[in-house]
């Protein structure tokens, strides 16, 4: 090898046959998540200009909707916890890049016991946070307040109620299912005539502008005289969504799910090495480089996960 | 197995590092909720994003270079490979960031 390198690549080269000092199989894996990486990030740069686009012209108001108001729910807990949820599920991402490290490590030490154990915790890690995710996909499509649709723009409002806050009177965000007295878990079709007369039978309850200012009852049917509503949505779909604009809920579906689906492809991959290490194969082989190139991309999923809970959940 | 512990300090490190940014950042979220924070820091912008957003844009960079460089292990490869991998990320993703908000300005102004 030397001989190699001195005869055929001059004074100039002095890289070897391992120029980077790294195998192939981890540089092939390093270039994919650089192109990897690329692709999220057009994601998430399209998703920040959907966000920057969406401001009403005059008042430069935001017409994108409010992630904590969206996400903001646990399970098997009742009222509002904003961020809690999607908190959790970073804290069991984060963890299950610890367990890989760990497995990583004792890889290295050639300890197959301990690669087994925290193998095995990474794919329950990864697993929980794909149940997670699916918890979170099923709460979003079903839907949490309800709105109504206008045809000027397809604006999407809320339902909002007077309320004494401080001793203040002020309006705040109420839900259709408040208006109508309807248990919000149940299936229902409400059409935008039932809706409209409860509105009007209900003095104390008004709508929310998609650019977040109230209006009272009274101001509220003035409202609709220039802008008609459509109809009642109720949860999410690709062509509409309660939340807002329809780019909010697409982004979601799409942004959330291209990570989903590289963690549901990392956590076959994981189990399927795993099976490898069980049956000694890379015992055998004398070094365990196939656990660490798993590891590289289990933690480029972590770290695009830090990365869509900034841009989705908390900015 | 207190040898392997030693070996293993570092991650624990990293991961009480990752735990306690994220921590901080949900805190603020939910103060940004409750209205606990300043309202300079909610309402004034700065090139155009709040103040609170540069805060969580930095504390996740932070994270992430945390992430890459010691899970991943980039920090303790060799300098070349290090930067083999970083520089068309650095070099891409700001000139993607650039023409794409740019572009939605211009959107902006054209509609408004």
């Amino acid at each position: 090898m030397e001989e190699l390198e001195n005869n055929n690549h001059g004074e100039a080269w002095k890289g070897g046959d391992r120029p980077f000092k790294s195998s192939y199989g981890k540089l092939m894996m390093w270039f994919f998540l650089i192109t990897d990486a690329l692709t999220f990030s057009a994601f998430l740069v399209s998703y920040g200009f959907f966000r920057y686009t969406a401001v009403e012209p005059v008042t430069e108001k935001s017409l994108w909707p409010v992630p904590e108001e969206v996400f903001s729910h646990f399970p098997f807990l009742t009222g509002e916890h904003p961020l809690l949820f999607v908190a959790l599920m970073t804290f069991i991402l984060i963890m299950s890049s610890v367990t890989m490290v760990l497995a990583v490590n004792y890889g290295h030490k050639m300890q197959k016991k301990k690669v087994v154990l925290w193998l095995s915790l990474t794919i329950i890690g990864g697993a929980t946070f794909l149940g997670s995710q699916a918890w979170e996909w099923g709460h979003f499509i079903h839907g949490d307040k309800g709105a109504i649709q206008l045809n000027r723009n397809l604006e999407v409002v809320h339902i909002a109620k007077e309320d004494v806050i401080d001793g203040k009177d002020t309006m705040v965000l109420s839900s259709v299912y408040e208006l109508m007295n309807a248990d919000k878990y149940g299936h229902h079709d409400f059409s935008i005539d039932t809706v409209l007369n409860q509105l009007r039978e209900r003095p104390s309850f008004g709508i929310r502008l998609a650019n977040k200012d109230y209006k009272s009852n009274l101001e509220t049917f003035e409202y609709f005289e220039t802008s008609e509503p459509l109809e009642i949505i109720l949860g999410a779909g690709l062509k509409k969504n309660e939340y807002g604009t329809q780019d909010f809920g697409d982004c979601f579906f799409f942004i959330t799910g291209f990570h989903g689906f590289h963690v549901f492809s990392g956590v076959i991959i994981l189990i399927v090495i795993l099976i490898n290490v069980i049956k000694g194969t890379y015992q055998r082989r004398g070094h365990y480089e196939m656990v660490e190139k798993v590891g590289l991309y289990w933690h480029f999923v972590d770290l695009v996960w830090v990365f869509v809970f900034t841009f989705f959940y908390l900015v | 197995m207190s040898e392997n512990n030693k070996s293993n300090w570092w991650i624990w490190k990293v991961f009480w590092i990752l735990l306690g940014l994220t921590t901080v950042e949900v805190a603020l979220g939910i103060f940004k909720v409750n209205g606990f924070l300043p309202h300079a820091l909610v309402h004034d912008h700065f090139i155009g994003l709040k103040w609170l957003t540069h805060i969580f844009i930095i504390l996740t960079l932070i994270k992430a270079a945390y992430i890459v460089m010691t899970f991943m292990h980039l920090g303790f490869e060799k300098k070349s490979l290090r930067w083999t991998i970083l520089l068309p990320a650095f070099i891409l993703i700001p000139y993607l960031l650039f023409i794409v908000l740019s572009e939605a300005s211009h959107h902006f102004l054209m509609n408004g």
